[in-house]
């Protein structure tokens, strides 16, 4: 305490704040007055008295020393020398701070993206007890592939074997924001979650408002009519109005009050979605009884005794026996690998403290790849920046050498450059800061995963700490190197007349060397990312997706008969501007699926698993594909059928050329009949069409085969196709008063195509969009930094180069010995650069398509790109040294 | 010779002690009396130089067992006073006891090994 009390005191004495050196000296100054006296008095002589009380200016600095604390005050001389180095060199200083802050707020940027998406912990009692229980699937086409969801079946028998051993928690995927009503009000969207009672009192939650879910409210199916709403939705919807309590809503056929308001922070468990809205799990009644609904994940607190592994050996036991249950419904010809890898799969427990979602599976490669190249464009930075600094300490050498002789030691030499370096890097942070502030929310902007990614960019003690250590980092990379160079000043070398430039070019060409590494790093890089966006948005879909709204419909209550369905689209198709109209059960590219195997009769080994899609009459034309042969469906085509007796109905189909090949060796099969495999039987139809492939489940996919089947019977969820004459947005707002005499029948949702193939690709466009913007920003800092280099050579040389000019030097010679010097480190940088990024190209192969990373277009684009820029750079530089005037250069000697 | 050996010879964390006891005895005073009054009572033995005594006055000082104000001295002279802050005094009692138990220990240690 009383130490704490001296070092305040210390620290303002630092600051100028204690007693003055005059004060100090007047009280000494008595002293040795007294003591005169007193030695007068004993007649003694003064020296011995003098002697006897010490030198008075020794006394001094040791009454300094202790007045405010040494080592803070050389710190804060540095500070103030080092800002008035800096301001001297305005432009250097302002480009350094410039181009580090922009690689500083990229990696921050980053950083808090990868914090927000895969690293920020739930806000909840013990986040390192929680699990997501989850298996390693084995995919039709052998890939293994994480998977999560299971149906409410499971979690019940799951929670059954855990028994004591683990709280077992239910919770719903969000899925798509939901239509919410309030009090007859319009409609809205809201996102909603489904829990078991038991998750918010296991993970320690307390309401801000009102009351939690408990298990109580979790028990009687279609029992519990109540919700709890998050404190980010009763902020933006309610204003925080604590009256919400109390409150009704309808959400599907059900109506729900809101009984309490979660705790702030806690936005749901899955990163990328702010849930809105909680409800209790047996809420979600058809999903209770119904195997294979699978949109819940499980979560998992064993008990303070028992480990993970442990919970996990329980539920795999039951998870084989009913992969074995399974297996046997399997069709008998299923290959022998197919069922072994099946029964291969393991289920296992994944930490998840900081949440389950998609987003955060999908984003994790993205984001890592992108936070590597961030990386990459800092370190560039950091290059240019020790270069500005190790050019400076060359300047700076008689200085230095001139402290080391009135007796600097090393280390206070390295602290002063430090200290600038440091104040550089506080500059460029508070910069990249503001960059970042702003660059987060735009690159979350860019992600539209079907629905907006939402996610808690809140400034964490992870982000303050990252901050912290990365202007620590930045400061060490960028000025250690000119740090130690000065320290090592010897007075007698650094006093003499010239000073010496040679001896820092080795540091100067490997840093160069390095950041042309970097830059061709990530040129490439950046190159693969664009060249499979680009591929894959000039991938031809089969089907013209400009200009075609759809809109997604689902019945308000159960199904409705196909003649609601089809009076709606003869409506919709008279609103003007719409050219033509289709029903389908869904569009390609919408993420849904349907597979059926489809057998040739006369061939018995001729079958392949195809996919399905049901549509109207006219949907072709809509959406221009085009008939090879045949014909289009009519209204009175009926789809192959079995009921549940096992009495097949024949129908009709049409295929894709993908089809043709696969069954018929692309054989024209209009006339042929084939049958599809139901579960209760193989009911025939006949081909009546060819059109041509198109795309289905998702872009980059091969072109699959495909049978269109009359769309027909009752139905509760369809897409209606329409093609405008103009563009699709113009003509959405008619359609929306269209709807709405509709809409006692259907709950709609009107969407450009366009929007939807674009989601498709979303995660390509991020990672083509960043990565590009990040090779522009490394060819741009490489290139300033080439050029800081060679002009500061060119300066430095201009004496020798005007000597040689005088002696009859050509242009030429001089420009090739100015920037020759440089050609070996670019060329090494090359190299490096291209083995790293061949190496880095076969490790993201997956994220890539139809992209070779050693075609030669791909490896001679960064080249090509960076001789320019280098060029562009060693130009100015060039010109300077041409320009140089030899009497001019000889007089000033 | 001797005068060498006396100064080297002032323990480590003593001189805080010593300070404190002679303003506790004496009152108020500036650094020249206290640093007479050390060497008087020590015969000559203790003498400091201000390089030791005013530093520690001002760590004193800052640690707030001290307060120190300028003033007059009985032959005229503008001085520095310090006094025993309310702090200081509970500082000197807690020392004091300190140096006791030790001394104690010490003494009964080295008669032991004799």
């Amino acid at each position: 305490m009383r130490v704490l009390r001296e070092w305040m005191h210390r620290l303002l004495g630092t600051l100028r704040r204690g007693r003055s050196d005059a004060d100090l000296q007047e009280e000494l100054r008595l002293h040795m007055e007294l003591a005169a006296e007193e030695a007068k008095r004993r007649g003694e002589p003064v020296r011995a008295a003098r002697l006897h009380s010490g030198g008075a200016v020794q006394a001094m600095d040791a009454i300094r020393d202790q007045r405010g604390w040494p080592w803070l005050q050389s710190v804060f001389s540095d500070v103030v020398f080092a800002f008035r180095q800096l301001s001297k060199h305005r432009t250097a200083t302002a480009a350094a701070v410039l181009s580090l802050g922009l690689a500083v707020g990229a990696t921050t940027a980053a950083f808090r993206l990868v914090n927000a998406v895969l690293w920020r912990t739930l806000p909840v009692a013990e986040p390192e007890r929680l699990f997501v229980l989850g298996w390693n699937a084995v995919t039709s086409q052998g890939e293994t592939e994480y998977r999560d969801e299971l149906d409410y079946i499971t979690f019940r028998r799951y929670a059954a074997i855990a028994g004591r051993q683990a709280e077992l928690m239910v919770i719903g995927m969000t899925g798509r924001a939901q239509v919410i009503e309030f009090d007859s009000g319009p409609t809205e969207r809201a996102i909603r979650q489904y829990l078991s009672g038991n998750v918010f009192p296991a993970l320690g939650l307390q309401p801000s408002l009102g009351r939690l879910l408990t298990r109580s409210d979790d028990v009687t199916p279609g029992g519990h009519p109540v919700a709890v709403i998050s404190d980010n939705y009763w902020t933006r919807r309610f204003a925080r109005d604590p009256g919400v309590i109390g409150k009704t809503f309808r959400l599907g056929p059900q109506s729900f009050e809101i009984v309490g308001v979660a705790p702030r922070g806690f936005t749901g468990t899955e990163p990328g979605r702010l849930t809105d809205v909680f409800i209790p799990a047996t809420m979600n009644v058809r999903a209770l009884e119904s195997p294979g609904w699978s949109w819940f994940r499980v979560w998992v607190q064993p008990r303070r005794d028992v480990s993970a592994e442990q919970v996990r050996q329980a539920l795999q036991a039951d998870f084989v026996r009913e992969h074995q249950e399974q297996a046997k419904s399997f069709p008998a010809d299923t290959p022998k690998e197919r069922i072994a890898a099946y029964l291969g799969e393991q289920l296992f427990l994944a930490p998840a403290g900081a949440g389950a979602s998609a987003p955060q599976r999908n984003l994790r490669r993205p984001l890592l790849i992108l936070s590597a190249l961030v990386v990459l464009v800092l370190l560039v930075a950091c290059a240019n920046v020790a270069n500005l600094l190790t050019a400076q300490a060359v300047a700076r050498t008689r200085e230095m050498a001139l402290r080391v002789s009135i007796g600097a030691g090393r280390w206070r030499l390295i602290q002063l450059v430090l200290v600038e370096s440091l104040l550089l890097a506080i500059c460029a942070s508070a910069a990249g800061a503001v960059f970042a502030w702003w660059a987060a929310p735009f690159v979350v902007s860019l992600v539209d995963l079907g629905e907006p990614l939402e996610l808690v960019l809140d400034t964490d003690w992870r982000t303050l700490a990252f901050g912290l250590a990365l202007t620590m980092t930045v400061t060490v990379l960028f000025g250690l190197a000119p740090a130690i160079r000065s320290s090592s000043v010897t007075p007698l070398g650094g006093l003499k007349e010239r000073v010496d430039g040679y001896s820092h070019r080795r540091v100067t060409r490997t840093l160069v060397g390095a950041q042309m590494t970097f830059c061709v790093f990530v040129l490439f890089v950046a190159g693969l990312f664009v060249a499979t966006f680009s591929n894959l948005t000039n991938r031809p879909l089969g089907f013209d997706h400009e200009r075609v709204l759809l809109v997604d419909a689902q019945a308000t209550q159960g199904d409705k008969p196909m003649t609601v369905w089809l009076d709606t689209a003869t409506r919709l198709g008279a609103v003007t501007g719409v050219e033509s109209v289709a029903l389908a059960n869904w569009v390609p590219l919408s993420q849904n699926r349907w597979t059926s195997v489809v057998r040739v009769p006369s061939r018995p080994d001729a079958q392949n698993p195809t996919l399905v899609f049901a549509v109207s009459p006219g949907y072709f034309e809509t959406m221009r594909v085009s008939m090879v042969a045949g014909r289009d469906f009519r209204t009175n085509d009926v789809a192959p059928r079995v009921d549940q007796n096992k009495q097949t109905t024949p129908g009709v189909g049409i295929v894709n050329e993908a089809f043709a090949r696969a069954l018929f060796n692309g054989e024209n099969p209009v006339g042929k009949t084939v049958t599809l495999s139901d579960s209760n039987g193989n009911p025939p139809f006949e081909i009546v069409g060819l059109v041509r492939d198109s795309a289905y489940y998702e872009v980059r996919e091969p072109r699959r085969p495909i049978v269109y089947l009359p769309i027909e019977a009752v139905r509760q969820v369809g897409t209606f196709v329409l093609r405008t004459t103009g563009e699709p947005v113009a003509v959405a707002p008619a359609i929306r008063v269209a709807l709405s005499q509709v809409r006692s029948q259907f709950r709609t949702d009107v969407t450009p195509y366009s929007a939807m193939v674009a989601r498709q690709m979303v995660l390509e466009r991020l990672l083509a969009i960043l990565s590009a913007f990040f090779a522009a920003i490394a060819l741009l800092l490489a290139g300033i930094g080439l050029y800081g280099v060679l002009n500061y050579a060119v300066i430095q040389r201009r004496h020798e180069i005007g000597v040689r000019m005088a002696l009859g030097a050509r242009a030429v010679h001089v420009v090739r010995r100015v920037t020759t010097e440089m050609l070996g480190p670019i060329g090494v940088g090359c190299v490096l650069g291209l083995a790293g990024g061949l190496a880095f190209g076969r490790l993201i192969e997956k994220v890539l398509f139809e992209v070779k990373a050693t075609d030669p277009s791909t490896i001679a684009t960064p080249l090509l790109t960076l001789a320019l820029a280098a060029a562009l750079a060693a130009l100015p530089p060039a010109v300077r040294a041409v320009r140089i005037d030899p009497a001019q250069t000889l007089r000033s000697e | 010779m001797a005068n060498r050996e006396s100064k080297a010879d002032v323990l480590q964390g003593t001189l805080d002690l010593m300070v404190l006891q002679t303003l506790e005895t004496m009152g108020p005073q500036h650094g020249y009396a206290i640093a007479a009054r050390l060497e008087q009572v020590s015969g000559g033995a203790l003498q400091l130089n201000m390089g030791t005594l005013y530093p520690g006055l001002m760590r004193l000082e800052q640690r707030g067992l001290l307060k120190g104000s300028w003033g007059v001295t009985e032959s005229n002279r503008k001085a520095r006073f310090y006094a025993l802050t309310a702090a200081g005094r509970r500082e000197l009692a807690k020392e004091k006891q300190a140096w006791d138990r030790m001394t104690t220990i010490m003494q009964a240690l080295l008669r032991g090994d004799a």
